[in-house]
């Protein structure tokens, strides 16, 4: 039993990882219904950005320790936000009027370019990530249940939930929110209403790489080896949760993330272990099949 | 000045499938290993072992009168890689023999093309018993994976006193597939208890789930035969999970970066190499004071100790075959009997094997520390 629960724990903090990066997925597609496949290596550049950045941020703030943590958190958001619009401006907005076809070859390719200049930037051999935040593992509970949680997988827990809860009250509450869904829900009446589609666009660009980016940081916080190529998997799962909550539905992304963490964790755990990247592609295939719309997705028809 | 290698290029003849090295001129030996990627450490080792071989060589007035040209290419630690590099460093660079590589998965897939066009393999420090199996051009320096897990098995009982072991191999790596059910029938015949057994792929991060079922069946150890990058991250989940007793593992383990990624988490840990440099004898305090010259006070580790004799196994088989033709060369390759190097006697056996001591290692305060010798 108490196995169950540890597996549960870390299958939770698995899942709020994949909830992070999944969310940047869902909002690009829901604004513009196209799937940006770079976004697994904006997730590879945020955590680069926390290992080229924490030697300096130490300097003011000493790591590993709370504020230098946050420190590094945030000025790697910041760095993938530019990114994301930068990338948006380039690759993407000059073929807003083609086919999605064509903006989804071009993500693919910005994919590749990403991974390969990182390559030569960065250089392939997988480096180590630094501490962040002070770590332990919470005695008291230990003492009380057996179970070992890491602060670290609460910090995974607590980042990701403030930033999905801040998410979700930009999006609801506030007017650039508002013009997102408005985008989202119809593009040529948003433009008549007022709202300027392209900031708009950038904005959710620049705000799922920055969810993005926290992710990378979370990756590398609990898994400190980080190399050019680390963001495929983990943005294919994610890409997988994203659709299993229902591809456009942000809640769904954080549920989806949450499942995929969950079940991969329990199958890692059994003796069919090899399986557990390939759990997440089968559960893929099943949605497609059964609920094509997501676990909270509505199914749209599309009139011709 | 140079002597040869200047001017004349030898000349493109030398027919087909036995290398076109025409007599005049350098000798080309090549050389692939990963000198960027997941194994890095592994290939940079073993090249800089090799390449100090080489100038040393060269040197002291080269052989048969001619200097070694040494071409060398990266293979990233990629799957597939390896056969590119080996087919150019075969067709393009006619190269007399290759040198490589240090992982098993990589020397497999090498092997076939090395056979195929009568060029020797010297592997440095692949264990996987399949790699020499590949055909009678494929020979290797060290020894093999069926000797390296019954050294781990029985360390683990004699001298660790675990009774009950978990294993977590990574099924993408041959080399770690072999030395896990070499490890498993030594110490279950010794009548030891494997209690679970667990799997990953290379490249994995989050070993989180295995762990957590291994410390369930509660064992006394954890046996972990694969490479450096994923076992350090192995050992620091399993001691953050709670887990306290020895961690333990092959050559696999042996590069700094190990320590790099895990730390104070290692200690208790231990694995099976090919050489120390703690060893004491004049030959290898010699090797290790001369790497440390040419490589600013790097220390040298088994890899970079391997690398430096296949090279000179490769130099001594030339000076006995008189020449660099293919099987002529082989044949001097094949037998080496009285070979000793850095890494002590290698004699190479009716299946290009060498039969050579493995020495156990431990981490304490963040260094690698000599434990035992164990003899075949």
């Amino acid at each position: 039993m108490a196995e169950f629960f540890q597996q549960l724990i870390n299958g939770v903090s698995l899942g709020a990882i994949y909830a992070l990066i999944a969310l940047g997925y869902t909002m690009v597609y829901g604004v513009l219904r196209f799937i940006n496949f770079a976004h697994s290596d904006v997730f590879m550049v945020g955590a680069f950005a926390g290992y080229y950045l924490a030697p300096q941020v130490g300097r003011l703030f000493r790591l590993p320790s709370m504020a230098g943590g946050v420190a590094v958190l945030a000025g790697s958001m910041v760095i993938c936000a530019l990114l994301g619009i930068i990338i948006e401006k380039l690759a993407y907005k000059p073929l807003r009027s083609r086919s999605t076809l064509t903006v989804l070859i071009t993500a693919i390719g910005v994919s590749l370019l990403l991974q390969n200049t990182g390559q030569l930037v960065f250089g392939a051999n997988p480096k180590y990530f630094p501490k962040l935040f002070p770590e332990t593992n919470i005695e008291s509970l230990r003492r009380a249940t057996g179970l070992i949680v890491s602060s670290n997988q609460v910090a995974v827990l607590v980042i990701a939930l403030g930033l999905m809860a801040a998410l979700q009250f930009i999006v609801v509450k506030t007017r650039i929110g508002t013009a997102m869904r408005a985008l989202s829900f119809n593009p040529i009446a948003s433009s008549l209403m007022g709202i300027n589609n392209d900031h708009v666009v950038s904005f959710t660009f620049g705000l799922g790489s920055a969810l993005a980016a926290a992710g990378g940081i979370l990756y590398g916080m609990n898994y400190p080896s980080i190399d050019p190529l680390m963001g495929t998997l983990p943005g294919l799962k994610a890409f997988v949760a994203a659709v299993l909550g229902g591809i456009g539905n942000i809640p769904g992304a954080a549920l989806g993330g949450l499942l995929i963490g969950l079940v991969e964790t329990f199958v890692a755990g059994t003796r069919a272990s090899t399986f557990r990247d390939a759990i997440a592609f089968a559960i893929l295939i099943l949605i497609l099949l059964f609920r094509p719309a997501g676990l909270l997705g509505k199914l749209r028809v599309e009139k011709v | 000045m140079a002597i040869a290698g200047c001017g004349s290029k030898p000349a493109t003849g030398g027919g087909g499938p036995s290398g076109g090295d025409s007599g005049g001129g350098t000798i080309k030996i090549g050389e692939f290993a990963s000198l960027t990627g997941k194994e890095a450490a592994f290939g940079q080792s073993s090249h800089k072992g090799t390449q100090l071989a080489i100038e040393e060589v060269n040197a002291s007035g080269g052989v048969l009168g001619r200097k070694l040209e040494h071409i060398f290419e990266d293979n990233q630690s990629k799957a597939g890689e390896s056969a590119t590099v080996v087919q150019k460093l075969i067709s393009r660079d006619k190269v007399i023999a290759v040198l490589g590589e240090v992982a098993s998965g990589r020397s497999l897939e090498a092997a076939p093309l090395c056979q195929a066009n009568h060029i020797p393999m010297i592997s440095p420090s692949s264990t996987n018993p399949k790699v020499t199996e590949m055909g009678d051009y494929i020979f290797r320096v060290c020894f093999i994976d069926p000797f390296q897990g019954t050294v781990m098995a029985t360390f683990a009982k004699k001298t660790l006193k675990v009774r009950s072991v978990a294993v977590l191999t990574d099924v993408a790596a041959p080399y770690s597939v072999g030395l896990a059910q070499y490890f498993k029938e030594k110490f279950s015949a010794d009548g030891g208890n494997i209690v679970l057994e667990q799997k990953y792929n290379s490249g994995d991060k989050d070993f989180n789930a295995q762990l957590t079922a291994i410390k369930a069946a509660n064992p006394e150890g954890i046996f972990v035969p694969g490479y450096y990058t994923e076992a350090g991250l192995i050992v620091l989940q399993a001691r953050k999970l709670g887990f306290t007793g020895p961690v333990f593992g092959g050559d696999g383990w042996e590069a700094p970066e190990l320590i790099q990624i895990a730390g104070p988490s290692l200690e208790g840990t231990y694995y099976s190499t090919h050489y120390s440099p703690e060893d004491k004898s004049a030959t290898v305090q010699d090797f290790v004071k001369r790497f440390k010259e040419r490589f600013k006070g790097e220390v040298p580790d088994a890899m970079a100790a391997l690398g430096y004799d296949s090279a000179m196994v490769l130099v001594d088989a030339i000076k006995r075959a008189g020449t660099t033709d293919g099987p002529k060369l082989r044949d001097a390759i094949a037998a080496t009997k009285e070979f000793v190097g850095v890494t002590g006697k290698t004699a190479l056996d009716e299946h290009r094997n060498a039969n050579k001591p493995a020495v156990v290692i431990t981490i304490k305060d963040g260094q690698f520390k000599y434990v035992e010798t164990i003899s075949p």
